[in-house]
C-alpha cells in the first residue's frame, strides 16, 4: 500500500519529469524559429477599384469555370452587384445571376421574375460593386465550422476540406457577406478560396486575369513593395460590414455608402 | 441545375446570389424535439429532486418520454445534413470553437443520465420480471426473447432488499439533480447556436439560450401532459373491460389532480418564456440599430400572422386563459396543451424561418414555402413528410419502451 507522502513525492516527480520534455518542445517551436528568421509567407489581400467596373461579368464567368462552379447553377463565388440610385433617395439593386452574364437589361431584377423600370432621367448616380470572399482575419465561418472542415492558412486564406464538411450549413448562416454556398456537385460548403490553386503558384486568381479593366487585384499585404499594398498603404480604402468584428481583408477603391 | 435551397426559396427585391433558405423545417423540429426532451425531463425531476408529491403520478411518465425523445432529437439533425453519414465527425473532431461541436458530448452525457436514472427506478420491475419469466418451465419464443431482455436488464444486480431499493432511490435522486443542469444546457445550446450568429440579426442576443429553456421547459410539459390524458383515456377505455386495472372513477380523479398540478407549473414557465421574448422585442425596438427597419418589416408586416396571431395569439394567450379560469377540465387542458404546443413550434418556426426571412444585405426577402408533396428525397426530408417523421417516431419508441418500462406500474 502506497503511503501519502511516497504518493505526493512521486506525483511530483512524474510531473516536474514531464514539464521538462514539454518545455523543450516549447524552446523549438518550429513556427517561432520561422518567425524569428523573418521568413513569413504571404498574407494574401484583394483590392477591388469600383471605379473601373463596368458590370461585364467576366470575372464571374471566369471564376465559374476555373472553379468548376456548375455554369447554370444559381450560386457563385463572386458576383457583381449593381446600384442605381435615384432622384427620390431610394436604391436600386441587382445582380441577375450573379452578372454571370453581364447586366444584359436595363430593368433591375426584383424577384419572383420581375423586372422594375427606372427611368433614365431619375438615376442620380449608377456603379457596379464586385464581391468575393473577404478572406477576413477573424472568420466567422471557421469559428462555427463543428468539425474543423473549414479553415484557415497561415496566409490568410479560409479554404474548405470537401472531404470533412458535413454539411450543416453552419458556416453559410456566419458569414455576414453571404460568399458561402453548397456546392450542387459535392454537397458541401463552397466558397471563394483566391484561386489558391493558381496564387500559391504565383499566378492570378481567375477573376483578376479574366478582368480586362483592372479593376479586380490580388496582392501581398506582408510584402511592401506589392502594388496592391502600397495602395492599401497610401489610398483611402474601404472593406465591407466592418461592423460584424470580421476584419475582412478584401479592400475596396470609391467604395459608396449604398454598398450592401 | 438545383442548387440546394432553391426549391423552396422565394426571393423578393435584392438578395445575394447565393442566399436561400438553407436551414428549414428540420432545423425547426431540431430545437422542438430537444425542447420536448428537457422540459419533460425537469418535469421528472421536480418530483424526484425537489419531492413535489403531486406530480408523481407523471414523473415516471415524464422520464420515460423524455428517453423516447432523445434519439429523436439527433434525427432531424441528421436528415439536415448535406453529407449525413460524416455527421459522426461531430463526435471524431470536435472544433470546439463552434456551438455545433459540443453536441456529442452534452447529448450522450444527457442519454446517459438518463439512461441510469430509468436503469435505478426500474430495477425493481427488471428483476422481479426476470425472476418470475426464468421461474416458468415452458417458455415460448417471445417469452424466452422477454427473458433474456429482463435478465440483461438487470445487469447481475438482483438484490431488491429494502436497503437496496432505497439505495436505488438515493441514486435516482441525485441523477435527476445531475440531469437538471445538464438538459437545460442540453436545450440552452440549442439556443446559444441560434444566439451566437453575429450575422444573423435576428438571432443575435444573449436571450436566445435562455428563450429557449423556457419554452422548452413548457412545451416538454405540455407534451406530457396531453400524453398523459390521452394515455389515461386509453387506460380508463381498458378499465371497463379489464377488472385488474383501476376502476374508471380511480383513474378520472387522479388524471385530473395530476393534470391540475402540472399545468400550474405549465403557467409559470410559460410566463417566463413570454416574459423574456416580449422584452427581446421591445429591446429591438427602442434601441433600433442598423437591422430594424428590415426586422421591422419582418415581425410586423411579413411574419405579423405567423407571430402575432398564431404564436402569441393562439399559442400564449389563449392557453394562458384556457389555463388560469378556475375548474380546470381535461378537455380544456387538452385545448390548452395542443395550443401550447403549437405556439412553442410557431416561436421556433418564427426564430428558424424567420431569422432567413430578409436577406443579409437588409434590402430584401426571402419566402420558405414548406414543400407538402416530395418530388425527391431532398423535398421529402426537408419538407412536410419529413418533420411528420420526426414527429411520429417518438411515439412510437414511447410505445415500446412502454412494454419495457411500464409508467403506470406501482414499482416502489
Amino acid at each position: 500500500m502506497i503511503d501519502r507522502r511516497t504518493f505526493c513525492k512521486n506525483t511530483l516527480l512524474i510531473a516536474g519529469g514531464l514539464a521538462l520534455p514539454l518545455s523543450a518542445l516549447e524552446l523549438f517551436d518550429p513556427k517561432r524559429l520561422l518567425a524569428e528568421k523573418d521568413q513569413k509567407g504571404a498574407r494574401w489581400v484583394f483590392l477591388v477599384d469600383t471605379r473601373k467596373c463596368v458590370g461585364c461579368g467576366f470575372c464571374v464567368k471566369g471564376c465559374k469555370v476555373e472553379n468548376e462552379v456548375p455554369y447554370d447553377a444559381n450560386v457563385t463565388r463572386t458576383w457583381v452587384e449593381r446600384y442605381l440610385v435615384t432622384s427620390d433617395g431610394k436604391t436600386h439593386i441587382d445582380s441577375p445571376k450573379g452578372a454571370r452574364d453581364g447586366f444584359p437589361r436595363k430593368e433591375i431584377e426584383i424577384g419572383h421574375g420581375k423586372l422594375e423600370e427606372i427611368r433614365d432621367e431619375d438615376i442620380e448616380k449608377a456603379f457596379f460593386v464586385p464581391k468575393l470572399c473577404n478572406q477576413c482575419d477573424n472568420p466567422p465561418c471557421v469559428q462555427v465550422c463543428p468539425v474543423g472542415a473549414t479553415y484557415q492558412t497561415e496566409d490568410g486564406v479560409v479554404l474548405v476540406d470537401r472531404s470533412w464538411c458535413i454539411g450543416c450549413g453552419y458556416c453559410i448562416m456566419g458569414c455576414p457577406y453571404g460568399v458561402r454556398f453548397f456546392h450542387p456537385v459535392h454537397h458541401v460548403a463552397d466558397k471563394c478560396n483566391f484561386c489558391y490553386h493558381r496564387i500559391s503558384k504565383g499566378m492570378q486568381t481567375a477573376c483578376v486575369d479574366s478582368c480586362a479593366f483592372g479593376a479586380r487585384r490580388i496582392g501581398n499585404l506582408r510584402d511592401p513593395e506589392d502594388p496592391v499594398t502600397k495602395v492599401i498603404m497610401t489610398e483611402r480604402v474601404n472593406v465591407l460590414k466592418e461592423e460584424y468584428g470580421t476584419k475582412p481583408q478584401v479592400f475596396y477603391l470609391g467604395l459608396s455608402k449604398e454598398v450592401k | 441545375m438545383m442548387v440546394h435551397g432553391e426549391a423552396w426559396t422565394l426571393k423578393e427585391f435584392f438578395t445575394y446570389p447565393n442566399e436561400y433558405i438553407y436551414w428549414t423545417i428540420q432545423i425547426v423540429m431540431y430545437p422542438f424535439m430537444t425542447g420536448l426532451v428537457a422540459g419533460a425531463f425537469v418535469l421528472s425531476s421536480l418530483y424526484h429532486v425537489f419531492g413535489v408529491k403531486q406530480l408523481k403520478g407523471i414523473a415516471r411518465f415524464s422520464l420515460v418520454f423524455s428517453f423516447a425523445l432523445l434519439p429523436v432529437a439527433m434525427l432531424p439533425l441528421m436528415l439536415h445534413l448535406q453529407q449525413p453519414l460524416r455527421g459522426i465527425e461531430v463526435m471524431l473532431t470536435p472544433h470546439f470553437t463552434s456551438a455545433i461541436a459540443a453536441f456529442g458530448i452534452v447529448f450522450t452525457t444527457y442519454g446517459m443520465i438518463v439512461a441510469s436514472e430509468l436503469w435505478f427506478v426500474y430495477r425493481k420491475h427488471f428483476v422481479e420480471t426476470a425472476l418470475a419469466l426464468k421461474a416458468k418451465e415452458r417458455r415460448g419464443p417471445g417469452e424466452q426473447f422477454a427473458c433474456l431482455l429482463f435478465s440483461a436488464l438487470t445487469m447481475g444486480a438482483y438484490d431488491v432488499s429494502h436497503e437496496a431499493l432505497e439505495a436505488d432511490e438515493r441514486a435516482v435522486k441525485k441523477l435527476a439533480a445531475a440531469g437538471i443542469p445538464v438538459a437545460c444546457f442540453l436545450h440552452g445550446y440549442a439556443g446559444f447556436i441560434f444566439g451566437s450568429v453575429k450575422a444573423n440579426a435576428l438571432w443575435m442576443t444573449p436571450l436566445m439560450p435562455v428563450i429557449f429553456i423556457c419554452s422548452a421547459v413548457v412545451s416538454g410539459i405540455a407534451l406530457c401532459i396531453l400524453t398523459y390524458i390521452v394515455t389515461m383515456e386509453i387506460r380508463k377505455a381498458l378499465a371497463a373491460r379489464r377488472p385488474e386495472l383501476p376502476s374508471k372513477e380511480e383513474l378520472k380523479s387522479a388524471e385530473s389532480q395530476v393534470v391540475v398540478m402540472t399545468s400550474r407549473y405549465l403557467l409559470m414557465f410559460m410566463v417566463a418564456a413570454i416574459t423574456l421574448e416580449l422584452l427581446d422585442l421591445v429591446f429591438r425596438g427602442y434601441t433600433a440599430v442598423k437591422s430594424w427597419d428590415i426586422l421591422r418589416s419582418v415581425i410586423y408586416e411579413r411574419d405579423f400572422v405567423n407571430i402575432f396571431v398564431v404564436q402569441y395569439g393562439l399559442g400564449n394567450l389563449v392557453p394562458l386563459v384556457l389555463f388560469l379560469v378556475p375548474g380546470l377540465t381535461i378537455r380544456r387542458a387538452i385545448l390548452g396543451t395542443a395550443l401550447v404546443l403549437l405556439g412553442v413550434f410557431m416561436m421556433r418556426w418564427n426564430v428558424v424561418i424567420g431569422g432567413q426571412a430578409f436577406s443579409s444585405s437588409f434590402s430584401g426577402f426571402m419566402h420558405y414555402t414548406l414543400p407538402i408533396w416530395p418530388d425527391s428525397l431532398e423535398t421529402f426530408k426537408e419538407g412536410l413528410g419529413g418533420a411528420l417523421l420526426v414527429a411520429v417516431i417518438p411515439f412510437c419508441l414511447f410505445w415500446i419502451l412502454n412494454k419495457v418500462m411500464p409508467v403506470f406500474k406501482e414499482t416502489h
